[in-house]
């Protein structure tokens, strides 16, 4: 994961002396508290970022390679929000980060929609084709991007209500924006259950899911599901792109950083299951914080490709494959 | 109302379906026979769309041509289908099920009616449809296809499988269906007994060809057997 880390507690080494003072502890347990945070934290990004890969990949069984381009989207369509904001409606500057976002989920939805029905649907039942055919459309975007915004990284100013830190305790600060992206990130996360499971479309989109064929014979309009289904992916890498205009600046290449955390996540937590991708979020995310506090980064990161390789080999179909007899 | 004319149906270079026509008329039953692999499932899902048929055959639903779309267009426009095996979605509950038939909009909620008929449904609402048996699938599956408020009914075997006191129940279901919501039925069966149950005119069908078609009253039953044994 290669976001800034400015605002993250300092790395420390674990040594713990022999005698404990109380105002060690207190230092001790702020530590501890700082490092759930950022395990909290990591959590949420990546399971941002995997939400609509989840959806995508799990419901349709489609190899999206540009996914992390459609992020690199929505992070631009912020950038011109904000630039835009900046320089016309100053006065709304406080809360161009709600208009960006919105904006960036629309963006990305209408680019899906229109993608789906032009060019991924025609490619249905030759994954290999759709992850060459995406693969390419994933340069073209990159290549895009660099022709439009240039080379050089780009990024928006923090809301000033989103910098600095809450200090619960002197030893504990927790960044305003990760706090932010928490809760953001909960409110995006219940809102997908609720279109899955407690509306129609939700219920047409699980029954194709299940049973294309099928789904088409009780009278289930199969090709307008795929196409809503792929935009509602592609919207929610939107929002995610959006979102990490705040901890990280973005460059044409920057969707190829997510896309490999993005897939880890959801073939880990096996794919069609959202409770899946949440628990494996969670778990790596705190794996990985765990582990870099006590390693370097980049160990901690071979530490758990290894763990997932191993449990994948148990468990082909993930952590939460579903257990209902067919 | 259903008009099938020179159906011919080929699973790529095996030519599976030859010339099948045949008619069912409004409010009719009717029943096709054959034994295991003579084409019963194949015909069946031809009408519905989930197998394509060759250039020029021809499936008129009340004027309307069906070959060439998508099997939602021809649920919408009056057929329903409980395909063999049932196919139920095995991680919906019985009540998503059920509220996935409604799409063709004929009905606003899950009719009250269903459930009268297949109380069974009713007490298991909650429960997943693949954790139920499968003669229970079976009810799920025929009410599902009900949802849609179909004009024609389409069953594929739906004995199979299922023991013999339940294959009684279902007969008498949907003759009492068909009575009361005046709907048409097309069943294929192995079982000769429930095809003369529940259908007034029969067709065998051998080898993807229709050989015999007659109504039950003039029906020649130990011919009919001779094609069922083997
Ligand atoms: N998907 C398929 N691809 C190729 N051949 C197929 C396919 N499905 C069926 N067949 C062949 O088509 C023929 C007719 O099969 P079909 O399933 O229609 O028979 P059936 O009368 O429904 O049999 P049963 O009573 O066992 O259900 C068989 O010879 C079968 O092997
Ligand atoms: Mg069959």
């Amino acid at each position: 994961m290669t976001f800034r880390r400015g605002n993250q507690a300092p790395r420390r080494k674990a040594v713990i002396p022999a005698a404990i003072s109380i105002e060690e502890t207190f230092v001790t347990f702020g530590i501890f508290v700082m490092q759930l945070f950022n395990g909290l934290s990591l959590f949420t990004i990546l399971l941002l970022m995997a939400l609509g890969l989840a959806i995508v990949f799990g419901l349709m069984g489609v190899i999206n390679m540009a996914h992390g381009e459609i992020m690199a989207m929505g992070a631009y369509t912020t950038y011109l929000t904000a630039s835009f904001i900046e320089h016309h409606l100053p006065g709304l500057m406080g809360v161009y980060l709600f208009i960006a976002i919105l904006l960036a989920f629309a963006v990305t939805f209408a680019f899906g929609y229109v993608l789906e029905r032009g060019f991924i649907r025609w490619f249905y039942h030759r994954p290999l084709d759709t992850l060459l055919a995406t693969w390419g459309l994933s340069l073209i975007l990159q290549q895009t991007y660099r022709s439009v915004f240039g080379a050089q990284e780009v990024s928006v100013p923090l809301t000033t209500w989103l910098s600095g830190a809450w200090e619960p305790t002197e030893t504990i600060q927790l960044p305003l924006n990760r706090i932010f992206i928490v809760a953001l990130t909960i409110l995006v996360t219940l809102g997908v259950w609720y279109i899955l499971h407690k509306t129609r479309w939700g219920l047409r989109a699980r029954a194709v899911t299940q049973n294309r064929a099928m789904s088409s014979a009780v009278g289930i309009d199969t090709n307008r599901v795929d196409a809503l289904i792929f935009a509602l992916g592609s919207g929610l890498a939107g929002i995610a792109g959006s979102v990490f205009t705040m901890v990280g600046s973005t460059n044409p290449g920057t969707g190829q950083l997510y896309i490999v955390d993005s897939f880890i996540v959801v073939v880990f937590g096996g794919v069609a299951s959202l409770l899946g991708t949440a628990a494996s979020s969670f778990l790596i995310a705190q794996m990985q914080t765990a582990l870099e506090y006590l390693m370097s980064g980049s160990m901690a990161k071979v530490a758990i490709l290894l763990l997932v390789i191993t449990v994948l080999y148990f468990r082909p179909n993930g952590l939460f494959a579903s257990k209902v007899r067919a | 109302m259903l008009k099938v004319h020179n159906l011919n149906v080929a699973y790529g270079e095996s030519h599976v379906i030859h010339d099948a026509s045949f008619l069912v008329q409004p409010g009719a039953a009717m029943a096709i026979v054959g034994r295991n692999g003579m084409g019963k499932s194949t015909l069946l899902k031809s009408l519905i769309g989930m197998v394509p048929a060759r250039h020029g055959s021809s499936i008129n639903l009340e004027g309307r041509e069906l070959v060439g779309t998508e099997s939602h267009k021809r649920v919408q426009a009056g057929l329903a289908f409980v395909p063999q095996g049932r196919l139920i979605f095995p991680q919906l509950t019985v009540e998503e099920n059920l509220l996935t038939g409604l799409e063709t909009r004929r009905y606003k909620e899950i009719p009250s009616f269903l459930y009268e008929f297949f109380p069974v449904l009713k007490d298991m609402r909650n429960r997943k449809g693949g954790n139920l048996s499968g003669g229970q699938q079976q009810q799920l599956a025929i009410a599902r296809a009900l949802a849609s408020k179909p004009r024609l009914l389409i069953l594929d075997e739906p004995t199979e499988g299922i023991q013999p006191s339940i294959i009684k129940e279902i007969a008498r279901s949907l003759n009492a269906l068909r009575a009361e919501l005046n709907i048409a039925i097309l069943v294929s069966e192995q079982v000769l007994s429930f095809a003369l149950e529940v259908a007034d005119r029969l067709l065998v069908i051998d080898r993807g060809r229709i050989v015999r078609e007659a109504d039950k009253a003039n029906l020649n039953l130990d011919e009919v057997r001779s094609y069922l044994t083997v």
